[in-house]
């Protein structure tokens, strides 16, 4: 579609959203009279940064239903996050949302070079979580032949994936890695499968990532982006060109804003991705802003696509970490380690990788006080360290001691965090 | 009871080293010196001259130093000696946290450095005729 022609169907797409949400949720009507923005102000899509902007404590103190746009009984379907941070989040999707976002993904996978003759192996999990019925319905909606294995049970998928002559999988990027690994111990070539194609989200991977995953299935990985806020997966895609996610921007608004300042940023510099879903009914989103950080690729694709692309995703403006699929805060490190006795409240989190699984060493100092001459009482501290992170933040660590006053102290913005596992 | 300094440090190439550097260039006379490790970091324990002032010069360096006091007995430099003192502890329901020996060069009998959780121990071991031995006996203690 011509640009020309896209932006004048997300201006009317944008008027219409605008005008419904006033009109049928609270929220954003108090947002809109607080911030004295009248949605029938809005003349062209410069309009927009004009908009309130929407954040994830904006869906929290609406649990469980509060931002639905319609009644429940035009909800046939609803979604959560894992609420790691504290209150889940509800996503409600209508009828028409799940056919939408059904013929987004069957977009994805068709862009990515998949047809109706393919066989799909989901292994996103199913349940909750948007990745795997999302993931279902487009294989199903694209037409291929579609397996829902969901995660887990890793022999099993591969071999399902043999027996069942699988040409295309979707799951993590570090799960894909670990049924390659998993089908050497097998005895099982995945080089020699008929696989051909992968779709990979749901966490930040790498370049380097892309090639390792690419060298041991002998596949083409692509890389797919979206979250349960706005959609699920489905809101941006890779080509076959591999060089960006094209933004489906007949459904999403995409802006790239200054982190700090929240003004809009030109297309090619790094900021904040801010998307408003133009169709969704069951639970649009106004200027939701993402905390993924990435930017507009400047260019045209050589597929001819007119879609902007997005980068993909390099960072997080909160300190967000994504180990194993699940969402860590630094700050909850912090909180836990304040409550242990013997370690001083400076630490540092080393993110590795081990195979193709994320390693996590938490390294702490020793408090000055400790009485540091017995080895048995630093392998109680150690110990006591680690089962009190594990059990808050639901995944195994490593506990390094070391010593007082070793970990770089920061006048500003402390880095807790060193992230190696791209390296 | 003597005075130990415990020293905690992250097992990393020359660490060990510049500890015993620094007491070397300042002029520090080291007695017995037992690490005790795992893979990631080790516990020094040193017996050494002027411990106060020992433990001031690593803490400036930026090691993570402490005193610790530790029971020194002088023991006979004979088959069972040592035994002989652990019984004479047992019995008296005294518990050993780690121990190490060293022997002094001038003398003809070892010392052993016990980690006790009760002071009074000392007390006992003189009563069952074993030489416990004061700071003076052996490293050049702090001036007061």
């Amino acid at each position: 579609m011509p640009r020309p022609q896209l932006e004048d169907l997300q201006l009317r797409r944008l008027r219409d959203l605008l005008a419904k949400v006033y009109a049928n949720v609270p929220l954003y009507r108090d947002k809109f009279d607080a911030a004295g923005f009248d949605p029938e102000s809005v003349t062209s899509l410069a309009d927009v940064a004009r908009i309130p902007f929407t954040v994830k404590d904006d869906l929290r103190s609406a649990y469980p239903y509060g931002m639905f746009a319609v009644p429940l009984k035009d909800i046939v379907r609803v979604h959560a996050s894992s609420g790691t941070t504290g209150q889940i989040t509800v996503v409600g999707y209508t009828r028409g949302d799940i056919d939408r976002w059904s013929d987004l993904m069957a977009r994805t996978y068709a862009s990515g070079g998949m047809d109706a003759e393919d066989i799909m192996q989901v292994s996103f999990g199913y349940g909750l979580f948007t990745g795997g019925l999302g993931a279902h319905y487009g294989s199903e909606r694209l037409g291929a032949l579609t397996i829902p294995v969901s995660g887990g049970n890793t022999k099993r998928q591969v071999q399902i994936l043999k027996d069942f002559g699988v040409t295309a999988l979707g799951c993590t990027p570090s799960y894909a890695l670990l049924i390659a690994e998993t089908a050497l111990d097998m005895g099982i070539d995945p080089r020699d499968l008929p696989l051909r194609v992968g779709f990979f989200g749901a966490e930040p991977w790498s370049e380097n990532m892309r090639r390792q995953i690419e060298q041991a299935l002998g596949i083409t990985a692509i890389d797919i982006y979206g979250l349960s806020e706005v959609m699920g997966p489905g809101v941006a895609a890779e080509c076959v060109h591999q060089n960006g996610l094209h933004v489906f921007e007949d459904h999403f608004l995409v802006e790239i804003v200054d982190a700090e300042t929240f003004e809009p940023v030109p297309d090619g510099e790094y900021g904040e991705v801010v998307f408003t879903t133009l169709t969704k009914e069951g639970i649009p989103v106004i200027r939701y802003r993402t905390r993924d950080i990435s930017r507009i690729v400047p260019g045209q694709c050589a597929c001819g696509r007119t879609f902007r692309r997005m980068e993909r995703v390099t960072g997080r403006s909160d300190d967000m970490l994504i180990i194993r699929g699940v969402n860590v805060f630094p700050s909850q490190i912090e909180q836990v380690l304040a409550g242990v006795e013997g370690v001083a409240p400076h630490y540092q989190v080393v993110l590795s990788k081990r195979g193709s699984l994320d390693h996590v060493e938490v390294q702490v100092e020793v408090a000055p006080d400790f009485a540091f001459d017995e080895v048995r009482a630093l392998e109680r501290l150690q110990k006591s360290v680690k089962s009190a992170i594990d059990s808050a933040l639901a995944i195994s660590i490593n506990v390094k001691l070391v010593e007082p006053k070793t970990i770089v102290r920061s006048e500003g913005k402390a880095k807790r965090v060193v992230d190696l596992r791209n390296e | 009871m003597i005075e130990q300094v415990s020293v905690f440090l992250e097992n990393s190439t020359g660490r060990l080293a510049g500890l015993t550097r620094a007491l070397g260039d300042a002029g520090i006379d080291m007695h017995a010196l037992m690490v005790a490790d795992t893979a990631e970091y080790g516990v020094i324990r040193i017996v050494c001259d002027t411990p106060r002032r020992a433990k001031a010069l690593l803490e400036g360096l930026g090691f993570s130093a402490s005193l610790t006091p530790v029971l020194a007995v002088e023991v006979p430099d004979r088959p069972g000696g040592l035994a002989d003192v652990l019984d004479a502890l047992g019995n008296a329901g005294v518990n050993v946290e780690y121990a190490y020996c060293f022997v002094e060069p001038s003398g003809q009998a070892a010392v052993d450095v016990f980690r006790v959780d009760d002071p009074a121990c000392e007390g006992v071991l003189a009563d069952a005729g074993f030489r416990v031995l004061s700071a003076k006996d052996l490293y050049i203690t702090d001036p007061e």
